[in-house]
């Protein structure tokens, strides 16, 4: 008999990896098509280039791009996209590596040591490193959202209305939790968010909500006006605020690590690539934590702690891994779960649903080839960002050099060509004006506008769930609390706002954030 | 009483005022009920729980002190609003090319230096690439030139 069941779980084993490995091929069919590959390349560059450029994160980019991918095809579109915003990551180590400006939140904490080793005269193996580890933890983000992804979708296949609003609200709340700044504060603006999701004609009634009788409301609000006006224009405003620095580019000359330094860092990029792993799959987590987890862990463990700061190469290896890694094991509740985990996989969510497709665990078996496709293409693009950027980085240092006067004024009209193309209406622009005013203000009170963007997009999705959850529990809301699946989501989100509460967590997440 | 947290307490007036505008909204919309949630249900509770975070935002900046709100900086916070609602209203009536010799020269006042060649240059370069790109490649209908 144990033999038997021996033979049974080798089976079952056998029959996983033969799947995986007919969806991986699958995938790679997709990816490797040539007219995916020049997107993947052409979305890789861009990100890229963008993660060089301080003034200008993923998030603005992909909103303003996206409406050039109306016409193509859903894969394609989404194979640039995801590129953008891994390419960044990379981009954006380079940046804080050579002239101490990370060009991108994630790439904060490479700063401290990158700039470090640069002004050593060892900024070649620092750079090497940051590739070489980013390139490790995408190949093993990868794998594991193909290790991890279907088993969850089938779970989640299951789920009911009731399920699925507590899911929500768990993801809203870990959201709030691990966002930077006030608990409070991040919370209402979920709320917030969760109300501008409303604007618009509702589905189930047909009547007009918040529309202040203007025609180009009665769609509801569009997502990329809102990321654009929060998120571009307001950071364009902070920027001009500050007085314009010159860059000063040193000499950079191409050098491998020694064997000493693979030697420090493998450790590192391994830990790295694990917390990036982790908290890219929870909902709230993405690149910019895990950065931020990995370097205080490996200050943590490394024997001379005193060395961080000072161009110690763990310091590089690890966030720049984990950076990664977060980056790509967001996109597991974005695709299976159809829950954004950050802002980023939120804008990916609304270019998903632009192109007709329902979002949920059902894209992977309704669309395969799309599920597949885009998880092939990121492999494809590590390796793509490791050969090209690794020869290219004169190039983009030269990029820093194009003073932000020039910058501004190009993403401005990019952003108003973008919102302007969404329906070829004047008012879209005008309202994106109104959120950048909205965003600038809440810049200056400390109000992070990533959950809002959240609550928007998951607004709609959560009425239509908390409705038929009623209807279907009679108007009686002690459902959410029967249904065990159900109560487990209410209570991990119950039980991450009291650990939150809790001091010496505060404490470390406030610490985790400096 | 004292603001001590002018950042907290700004923000709770902020959402204060978000929520109550939606509870007051939302009373337009039939309400229905528990069972048959009408369009106004979860706008109210919305509404009614954001008045409740703004409020509690608000009163803990009057106990517990924090930061100081840094000045607005008007200038470029206007120039490049208003560049962006002259580029909305010209786009129709004056075309693509025109809107954006409006967006590039107003926003640019907005910067710490106008030199006025480099911002022509800018837009030559900026107004060539935008038509290239998202009137020829792409397709987007979109007016070009006044006529």
């Amino acid at each position: 008999m144990p033999i038997c069941l021996q033979c049974w779980a080798a089976d079952q084993g056998l029959a996983l990896i033969m799947e995986l490995f007919n969806n991986l091929v699958l995938g790679f069919g997709v990816a490797l098509t040539p007219i995916n590959l020049l997107y993947c390349l052409f979305g890789v560059s861009i990100g890229t280039l963008i993660g060089v450029l301080p003034g200008i994160g993923p998030l603005a980019t992909i909103a303003m791009l996206l409406p050039l991918t109306f016409n193509v095809p859903a894969v394609s579109a989404l194979i640039m996209l995801a590129g953008i915003y891994y390419g960044a990551m990379y981009g954006g180590s380079t940046t804080s590596i050579l002239v101490n400006i990370p060009g991108e939140a994630a790439s904060v904490v490479t700063c401290l040591d990158g700039y470090q080793m640069a002004r050593q005269g060892r900024a070649g193996p620092a750079l090497a490193i940051a590739a070489l580890g980013s390139f490790f933890a995408g190949c093993v983000a990868t794998l594991i959202i193909a290790l991890f992804a279907p088993p969850l979708a089938e779970v989640a296949l299951k789920f009911g209305p009731a399920e699925y609003f507590s899911l929500m609200v768990l993801g809203l709340v870990s959201a709030a939790v691990l966002a930077r700044g006030s608990l409070l504060k991040a919370i209402a603006m979920i709320l917030l968010g969760l109300l501008l999701g409303l604007v618009g004609t509702d589905v189930n009634s047909r009547v007009r909500r918040f529309t202040f009788d203007i025609p180009d409301l009665f769609d509801g609000l569009n997502f990329v006006v809102i990321a654009m006006g929060l998120f571009a224009f307001a950071e364009i405003i902070t920027n001009l605020e500050r007085q314009e620095k010159s860059v000063v580019i040193t000499d950079v000359q191409m050098r491998w690590p020694t064997r000493a330094d693979l030697k420090a860092s493998w450790k590192a990029v391994l830990r790295g690539t694990g917390i990036g792993s982790i908290l890219g799959i929870l909902p709230g987590g993405g690149a910019i934590i895990s950065s931020f987890a990995s370097y205080t862990l490996e200050k943590r463990l490394a024997n001379l702690p005193a060395r961080f700061g000072k161009g110690a190469i763990e310091g590089v290896a690890g966030p720049e891994s984990a950076n990664n890694a977060g980056a790509q094991a967001s996109f597991i509740p974005m695709l299976t779960l159809g829950i954004p985990s950050n802002a980023v996989m939120a804008v990916m969510l609304g270019a998903m649903m632009i192109q007709g497709i329902v979002t949920g665990p059902q894209v992977m078996t309704a669309r395969p080839d799309l599920f597949w496709g885009i998880i092939a293409s990121m492999w494809v693009g590590n390796l793509m960002l490791v050969v090209i950027n690794l020869p290219l980085i004169g190039i983009w240092i030269r990029m820093l050099t194009a003073p932000y006067r020039l910058l501004y004024p190009a993403i401005l009209l990019f952003c108003c060509l973008g919102a302007y193309s969404l329906s070829n209406s004047p008012f879209e622009v005008a309202l994106t004006a109104g959120f950048g005013l909205l965003g600038y203000i809440f810049a200056k009170l400390d109000c992070e506008p990533a959950p809002l963007l959240l609550g928007f997009i998951l607004g709609p999705m959560m009425e239509e769930y908390l409705l038929r959850a009623m209807r279907l529990s009679r108007g009686d809301p002690t459902v959410f609390f029967t249904r065990p699946i159900s109560l487990a989501m209410l209570m991990a989100a119950a039980f991450l706002l009291l650990l939150i509460i809790a001091p010496t967590v505060r404490r470390k997440r406030e610490e985790a954030f400096k | 009483m004292k603001i001590r947290n002018p950042k907290d307490f700004y923000s709770g007036l902020v959402f204060i005022f978000f929520g109550l505008l939606a509870v007051i909204i939302s009373r337009d919309y039939p309400l229905g009920s528990a069972m048959r949630m009408g369009p106004g249900y979860f706008p109210a509770i919305l509404g009614g729980l954001l008045t409740l975070m703004g409020l509690t935002i608000a009163s803990r900046a009057l106990l517990l002190s924090g930061d100081g709100i840094k000045a607005m900086a008007f200038r470029p916070l206007i120039m490049v609003l208003v560049s962006v609602v002259a580029f909305a209203l010209l786009i129709r009536p004056l075309g693509l090319i025109l809107a954006t010799l409006a967006l590039v020269v107003v926003s640019s006042l907005g910067g710490l230096e106008f030199r006025v060649r480099e911002v022509l240059l800018l837009y030559v370069m900026l107004a060539a690439l935008a038509v290239c790109l998202f009137v020829y490649s792409v397709g987007l209908p979109i007016k070009v030139w006044p006529l």
